[in-house]
């Protein structure tokens, strides 16, 4: 069983190298010149030692050193030190540039992407996973390709040239170095296992920490309130002590492989020196090849290390690109029809019918069903129902954010299905009661329903609003940046900068979420003028809270559980008896004048 | 530096003993080339194979030694590092639970859980390497010169030379690199909260139609990100040939003079073997020192932030007086009381005067930012007024200990906050001694009873992290009996029944009024008809009180108060 998910889990990452390759292949000339200029390094870099030892072997004793032959070495150390520089800059600069331009690639990618994914994907998946995937995964992906690029080549070849250049020389010292290495790759593998399950109980010891920490200092108001200081200092200690003792584990085993790795390439180097000196005594070297030998022992071990860094690290990036692709790979949503037609504003007379629908989320639980509403221009429709009763449901069919399963909803006698979804979602005006706004200026924000607006339309527009009052005591009025997190205005301010917006392009068909839970209740009823000056003539719908609102509608749904219980008038349903009846009597009796 | 070194002062053993190790260490390391030189100076020159046997014999000896000192400073740094950012978290969370809600205020809460997790955790890499590192480098930069000038004076001049042409290179690049990477950080920034605006708000953005253009937005955002990358990558791609370049341009000095030395004499062969292998060592070593650089330079704004939080002091000092004993017929009394916040150029609160007496039900009712939560958090001392007095009990509510005010007092936030645990465990926060039946009669006034009995484990329900396994209304409601727990004098309902329906929302003013009549309960609300008993009705606008009385009164004196009550009450149509 296990066997068959370990191959699986092999299929699909060797699909992910096969893609991570087809992302590099627009940048194969990069990617040869990196090879190229990292192979001339490599061996110009492992060239200087051997030419170095050539010079030591020109100084053999007083009075009897060859200048003329220490100088041509020189000129031929100084052309190689030339040569490495060069290619060593060439060579960093084309991983430079295939690491973050394959980065920019794919993020570009996951825009495009998350721009025709279907609302069902983009709901069920929580945001911060979906922008991690987008940011970090794609930063670390980068990352390891750099590492891979910068170190990977150039660590094969230093190996392959180091063992070539040695084993020319002298057979018995190159056995030395090679026997004695994988001693420092195995040591380094021994701590890293040893030194895992530490990490792993750090990483469980943290994540209790940073729980507790959120929730107490998230909770800091209710915890002085409540005057639970002190008990909460025990509970941190708690997490403290352990964090403590499980980090000093982890950090102290880990920082022993560096000493442990430094130690076994001090005994191979004591190795070397004790074969070469034995060698050189016997006239089996010159001391210019000893010291060549020793500098190699010196840097052998570290292009090994090195590529088990890039192996693993590289197991982590394909991870991350794996994460990206799956965000890729993701179903589209189905593209318009190719008789699709575009709705033109002359063409949306405001009728809307829906015939036979059935929806739901998930299949095993049915929300709509067999539901038939015909709406002629102009009326109002009102859903109403305790929180969390669905209303939503019926907004994201409407704006075709989700696709009805059976039956058909129709604009103007057309199936939305056959519909370009760009028109037929600006022939409806918005206004959800979750107010989203762009991390820009105020302007900005409210043109966003029609982007060439003047000035003069959206002060018009936020003026229909009551938004042009608060806008104007900001310090840059219209051009004040407002943040993604809160930028110093209001929940109602919000609202009303979210109502601006749609009264700047005013479509002929309205979807509101009362959106007024936030404002206080005397603006509220500015804001209320505004809307019934904006519902006039149009078709409405509206998520309703008020009971001005819901008596005023020419049909209410009513809804529960993600069902459309009851529809009818205000009359005719309090007539009924049903459901609406109870929650009329329990909210609004005797209150309405 | 000093800012990040004093987080040591607890463990001043460990953070000596750790560099002395490491530098005994590099001593040891600096060594073998001097004894492989003598080698083959001696050993390999004079054909003696005792020699030879010996010399590596020393040098594994040396390497033996190396390593043991080298892992007692690892110990030592770890262990320094590890426990002073123990004690850094710890302080840390003492001080933000003692701040007051002022200063929680201007700071956010976010930012300080980022200080105590992320900040705190890069301060610990940090110190960790300042301790292994910052000696030793240098150490081994000017011992190489030192060991050179024993082998030959005329060499070391060599290393005089290239020391400070490496030293400014490296740091020249770092300082280059430094803020180019900050950069480079703020465009990523800034293409994160692009792409979180096109998920959070895909469906504004596709209800206007707007995908190509937040496409293109991100794109070009994306790109310039790019070219930022590829400008510091650029420069410190000159790192390494550079530096590269000089250390290998030293060694044809160094073998340029080494063969005028062997001519006249002066230096053996062997020697000049060491010299070359010191050039090297001092390239590695200035690498390593120039990564440590970043890494403090990281941690050391790590370290001011969490400064900034530790130099915090709360703005409050509490008297000794015991709220406990208080009695007074006049519960809370405001007199002349304004409030402005830090950091706001207008006043919140404007003189505000009102007497509630000891078992009255005061409502507070106003527009959004009318003031309403700011008079009552003025009740439990949440903040202090910034002109004017609030009694507690007809004494200045500055002269009671805070812990006794927090006891008498008891608030429902407008936000309730469940803490992970049961839901008896959030209960007993109100009063860790309560029996089980005070917990069942709080429930039942908190209209909350019908919640726990649902639950399979009952009071041992479990309650997960900030209690999002509750709704809204629910966690409403045990919020209340949380505070109910605790049998406070004086209860606060900030808006706390916003998420129950009106007919719950009765049921549990009727049953808070039918408890013992000595309660003063404070209701903050948006519904007027939530107040309309009252004993007292304030009227907020704009931090002003425009308005106290019944609602009888109110309806017919005060104006605000009327436009609110109509637009709640006002038959439909009749604001069109």
């Amino acid at each position: 069983m296990t066997k068959k998910v370990n191959r699986a889990d092999k299929a699909t990452r060797n699909a992910a190298y096969r893609r991570v390759l087809r992302l590099i292949k627009p940048y194969g000339f990069w990617v040869v010149l990196s090879i190229l200029t990292s192979a001339v390094a490599v061996f110009a870099q492992l060239y200087i030692p051997i030419l170095a030892g050539e010079a030591i072997d020109y100084m053999i004793d007083v009075g009897c050193v060859d200048f003329s032959g220490i100088t041509a070495v020189l000129i031929k150390i100084a052309l190689s030190i030339a040569a490495a520089a060069l290619t060593l800059l060439l060579s960093g600069l084309c991983n430079n540039k295939i690491a973050y331009s394959i980065s920019r690639d794919l993020r570009d990618s996951a825009i495009k992407k998350i721009q025709v994914l279907p609302l069902s994907y983009l709901d069920s998946h929580p945001t911060g996973d979906l922008l991690s995937r987008i940011i970090a995964d794609v930063d670390l992906f980068s990352d390891g390709l750099l590492m891979g690029f910068t170190n990977f080549f150039s660590g094969i070849l230093t190996i392959i040239g180091t063992l070539a250049f040695m084993v020319s020389v002298n057979l018995p010292i190159a056995l030395v170095v090679v026997c004695a290495t994988p001693l420092s790759l195995i040591v380094a593998t021994f701590i890293a296992k040893k030194t895992f399950r530490y990490f792993g109980e750090q990483t469980a010891a943290r994540g209790a920490q940073t729980a507790l920490i959120n929730e107490r200092i998230e909770g800091v108001r209710v915890v002085q309130a409540f005057g639970h200081e002190e008990k909460n200092l025990t509970d941190f200690d708690e997490t403290n002590e352990k964090l403590t003792a499980t980090s000093l584990k982890a950090v102290f085993y880990s920082s022993i492989t560096n000493p442990s790795t430094r130690f076994v390439n001090g005994l191979v180097y004591a190795g070397v020196a004790l074969a070469g000196s034995l060698i050189a005594i016997r006239g089996g070297i010159t001391i210019g090849a000893l010291s060549c030998f020793l500098s190699y022992a010196n840097q052998y071990t570290k292009p090994f290390n090195e590529i088990s860094g890039v192996i693993t690290e590289m197991q982590n990036a394909i991870a991350c690109a794996q994460r990206v692709f799956e965000l890729l790979d993701a179903e589209d949503q189905v593209p318009d029809a190719e008789d699709a037609r575009v709705l033109t504003e002359t063409d949306v007379d405001g009728t809307v019918t829906l015939n036979d629908v059935d929806f739901s989320y998930v299949p095993e639980r049915k929300l709509i069903e067999d539901f038939n509403l015909s709406v002629s221009p102009g009326q109002r429709i009102a859903i109403v129902g305790p929180t969390g009763c669905g209303k939503t449901t019926l907004i994201n069919l409407l704006m075709r954010f989700y696709d009805v399963n059976d039956g058909s909803i129709c604009v103007s006698g057309t199936d939305v299905r056959h519909i370009m979804r760009n028109s037929l979602r600006k022939s409806y005006g918005m206004v959800l009661q979750d107010t989203w706004l762009k991390g820009s200026t105020i302007h900005e924000n409210i043109a966003y329903s029609k982007p060439n607006a003047t000035r003069e339309e959206v002060i018009a527009a936020a003026k229909a609003a009551h938004a042009h009052g608060f806008i104007k005591r900001l310090p840059n009025g219209y051009d004040t940046v407002i943040g993604d997190g809160d930028g110093g205005i209001s929940q109602g301010q919000k609202q009303l900068l979210c109502i601006a917006r749609v009264m700047l392009c005013l479509p002929p068909m309205l979807i509101l979420d009362e959106a007024t839970s936030s404002i206080d209740t005397r603006t509220e009823v500015l804001i209320q003028n505004a809307f019934a000056r904006m519902m006039n003539g149009r078709t409405s719908f509206i998520v309703a809270h008020r009971l001005s609102t819901i008596r005023e509608a020419d049909v209410i749904l009513v809804m529960k559980d993600g069902h459309i219980i009851e529809k009818g008038t205000h009359e005719s349903l309090l007539e009924a008896g049903g459901f609406y009846a109870d929650l009329y009597n329990s909210q609004f009796k005797g209150l309405a004048i | 530096m000093k800012r990040i070194l004093k987080f040591l002062r607890h463990h001043k053993k460990e953070s000596i003993l750790a560099p002395a190790f490491k530098m005994l260490e590099a001593l040891f390391d600096l060594l073998v080339p001097l004894l492989m030189a003598d080698i083959i100076n001696r050993g390999i020159a004079s054909g003696d194979d005792g020699y030879v046997l010996t010399g590596c014999g020393i040098m594994v000896l040396l390497g033996i030694i190396g390593l043991v000192c080298s892992i007692t400073a690892q110990y030592f740094s770890a262990k320094a590092a590890v426990g002073a950012c123990a004690v850094v978290r710890r302080s840390l969370f003492e001080r933000i639970q003692a701040l007051d809600f002022s200063d929680t205020d201007s700071l956010g809460t976010s930012t300080l859980i980022t200080r105590m997790t992320s900040d705190v955790n890069q301060l610990q890499n940090g110190l960790n390497l300042l301790l292994r590192l910052l000696l030793r480098s240098p150490f081994v930069v000017f011992g190489a010169m030192v060991m050179a000038f024993i082998v030959s004076g005329k060499e070391a001049l060599v290393f005089v030379a290239v020391i400070p042409v490496l030293s400014v290179i490296v740091f020249g690049i770092m300082l280059k690199t430094i803020p180019r990477y900050k950069t480079v950080q703020t465009k990523l920034d800034s293409i994160t909260q692009s792409a979180r605006e096109n998920l959070t708000g895909v469906r504004v953005v596709r209800a206007f139609g707007r995908e190509e253009e937040e496409t293109r937005e991100f794109e070009a955002k994306n790109s310039s990100l790019r070219s930022s990358q590829l400008n510091v990558g650029g420069i410190s791609a000159l790192l390494n040939p550079l530096t590269f370049v000089v250390i290998n341009v030293g060694i044809i000095a160094i073998l340029k003079l080494g063969g005028f030395e062997v001519n006249t004499g002066t230096l053996k062969a062997g020697s000049v073997i060491a010299l070359v292998n010191y050039m090297s060592q001092i390239l590695l070593e200035l690498i390593k020192l120039a990564n440590l650089i970043i890494q403090i330079t990281k941690a050391m704004a790590c370290a001011q932030r969490i400064d900034s939080v530790l130099e915090m002091k709360p703005s409050m000092s509490f008297g000794e007086l015991s709220a406990d004993d208080a009695d007074s017929d006049i519960a809370v009394e405001f007199d002349h009381v304004s409030l402005t916040y830090t950091g706001s150029g207008e006043a919140s609160l404007s003189d505000i005067s009102f007497t509630a007496k000891k078992g009255q039900t005061i409502g507070i009712i106003g527009g959004t930012g009318s003031g309403k939560t700011s008079v009552v958090n003025l009740i439990p001392r949440f903040y202090d007024a910034t002109s004017g007095t609030v009694r507690l009990f007809g004494r200045d509510i500055k002269e009671y200990d805070k812990q006794s005010i927090r006891r008498t007092v008891s608030t429902v936030m407008q936000k309730t906050l469940l803490f992970s645990g049961t839901i008896r465990s959030n209960l007993l926060w109100g009063n860790a001694n309560a029996t089980d039946e005070e917990l069942w009669a709080a429930l039942e006034t908190a209209q909350a009873a019908e919640i726990v009995r649902s639950k399979p484990q009952g009071l041992d329900e479990p309650v997960e992290q900030g209690g999002r396994n509750f709704s809204g209304g629910q966690k409403q409601r045990l919020s209340i009996a949380r505070s109910l727990v605790a049998n406070p004098d004086i209860l606060i309902l900030d808006d706390s029944a916003s998420a129950l329906d009106y007919a719950t929302d009765a049921a549990l003013r009727a049953a808070i009024a039918s408890l013992k009549n000595e309660l003063t309960v404070f209701i903050v609300s948006q519904r007027a008809n939530s107040l309309i008993h009252a004993d007292l009705i304030l009227v907020l606008d704009e931090g002003i009180l425009v308005g106290k009385g019944t609602h009888e009164q109110l309806l017919a004196t005060c104006d605000v108060y009327r436009d609110i009550y109509d637009s709640q009450f006002k038959k439909a149509g009749a604001t069109a």
